[in-house]
């Protein structure tokens, strides 16, 4: 594979991860985005080879198969058991109208732009223009955190940040020491246990995952 | 008035006249300058200023819904439509068709992020425009759900065969459209008689493909709620707008 391709390659992956970023944002329907987030996820492993491959790192051959497990085969196997068995498939409420999210998603997306546009100059690595890409995901992971209302989608606008985090490592730095990344993954996988545990019991205190819910703390 | 049936028969004509054979056979054509993209768009908004003025014409209520349905759909496609032939140009560095089908067979890099985001926005803005399955059903009387239907209820005979066809020109020249900016492959670069009937055979089976896949898109989606229209067309802009953003960011 030429190194010129291999770019393109890139960009073109990254910008995949950034339009499944787009399409959690406006999806309403729950093993919709389950499944949005797997292709992230995959986009993202494959994106991870091919940086792995131009820079001759081989560390990322095993970070991007760690992606892969994790990533786009058992968090989206444990999040779609935890929307089956607490029965929460239905559509998503939204604080903001989707249309309104969608543009301000895109203002995100330039706003990353403009602030990363000094690092991409600074940078000679071949990845430096997926830079803004990934800190556009970071930002609409939250975005998704902040405008949407049920707690299982507000995992999924975490694990969403985390995607954008790892991607920024890779395309900033070739990715993070092969130690730390290990750690960040089982961190994340013990993280999606613990939401597990969280929800259940959130469900039969409140009947509900309606974070809206949870703040009255009286019982009427 | 006769004069807005005419019209609608007469612009329709004039566009094809002018730019379909520039994008559909050869980019050597005597005509090829003129085939600009804003003022194809120009062109179509004119179009469908007439057929809406056609709709009210008619008097009945009807005529003046499917006018209002068909203004509101075309006022959030149209800037989608726009955004997505930007990006398109700022790869060419020029809104007209030849000169972009032209840097697109010279073109060294085929995996273009921005293309592929106004491709995926041209494709939901053409089932828009030429009101297709998910946002508009062409075989649909039900008064509830009609949009173009409802402009040309009371037109019947000749009138009617000349809207008719010229909704076919305008799913035809969007189809040619989305092939000369998106897979120009078989046009032919000069304008000789050999070239132009090879160029002739591509575009037929360009043309049979797409209509392969929008039976596809037909049969796999239902109509969706007019409402949610909103959300189709507002995706369509973001695809096109990301596509403009990662042609800055990517490229």
């Amino acid at each position: 594979m030429d190194i010129n391709i291999a770019a393109q390659l890139n960009s073109f992956l990254a910008a995949f991860v950034l339009l499944t970023a787009f399409g959690m944002l406006v999806q309403r329907r729950m093993y919709g985005l389950v499944h949005l987030f797997a292709w992230q996820g995959l986009f993202l492993s494959v994106n991870t080879a091919v940086v792995g491959f131009v820079a001759g790192k081989h560390h990322l051959y095993i970070s991007s198969l760690l992606t892969l497990t994790l990533k786009v085969i058992l968090l989206p196997y444990i999040l779609h058991v935890l929307i089956r068995r607490l029965k929460v498939h239905k559509e998503v409420e939204v604080v903001v109208n989707i249309p309104m999210t969608m543009l301000i998603g895109i203002a995100l997306v330039i706003f990353s732009y403009y602030l990363m546009s000094p690092v991409t100059q600074l940078s000679t690595l071949v990845t430096r223009s997926t830079l803004a890409v990934a800190l556009a995901t970071v930002m609409i992971g939250l975005l998704m955190m902040i405008t949407r209302k049920h707690a299982v989608t507000q995992i999924i606008g975490f694990l969403a940040m985390e995607n954008g985090l790892f991607f920024a490592a890779t395309s900033a730095t070739y990715g993070m020491p092969l130690v730390v990344e290990l750690g960040v993954a089982i961190d994340v996988l013990i993280a999606a246990f613990i939401f597990g545990i969280f929800f259940f019991h959130i469900h039969t205190t409140f009947d509900s995952l309606d974070v809206d819910q949870m703040e009255r703390l009286k019982e009427d | 008035m006769n004069i807005y049936k005419f019209t609608i028969e007469c612009l329709q004509v004039t566009i094809v006249l002018e730019t379909a054979p520039a994008f559909t056979l050869s980019l050597e054509l005597p005509i090829a300058s003129t085939a600009d993209v804003i003022v194809l768009v120009a062109l179509f908004a004119i179009a469908r200023f007439f057929t809406a003025l056609a709709g009210m014409d008619i008097g009945t209520a009807f005529g003046g819904m499917g006018s209002s349905r068909e203004m509101t759909i075309a006022s959030l496609a149209e800037p989608a439509m726009l955004m997505a032939i930007f990006t398109v140009s700022l790869a060419s560095k020029s809104t007209s068709l030849s000169q972009m089908v032209h840097v697109i067979y010279s073109g060294h890099s085929i995996l273009r992020p921005s293309l592929a985001f106004a491709l995926f926005a041209f494709i939901l803005i053409a089932l828009a425009e030429t009101g297709r399955i998910p946002v508009d059903n062409p075989a649909t009387h039900l008064e509830l759900t009609m949009i173009h239907e409802a402009m040309i209820l009371e037109y019947s005979g000749r009138h009617l065969a000349l809207i008719e066809w010229a909704n076919m020109m305008k799913l035809f020249l969007f189809v040619m459209l989305g092939a000369a900016a998106f897979a120009p492959w078989g046009i032919a670069e000069t304008g000789d008689p050999g070239a132009i009937s090879m160029a002739f055979l591509f575009m037929m089976m360009k043309l049979s493909i797409v209509g392969a896949v929008l039976v596809l898109i037909e049969t796999g989606l239902a109509k969706m709620r007019i409402f949610r229209l909103t959300e189709f067309l507002g995706s369509a802009f973001l695809l096109a707008t990301l596509g403009m953003l990662s042609f800055f960011i990517l490229e």
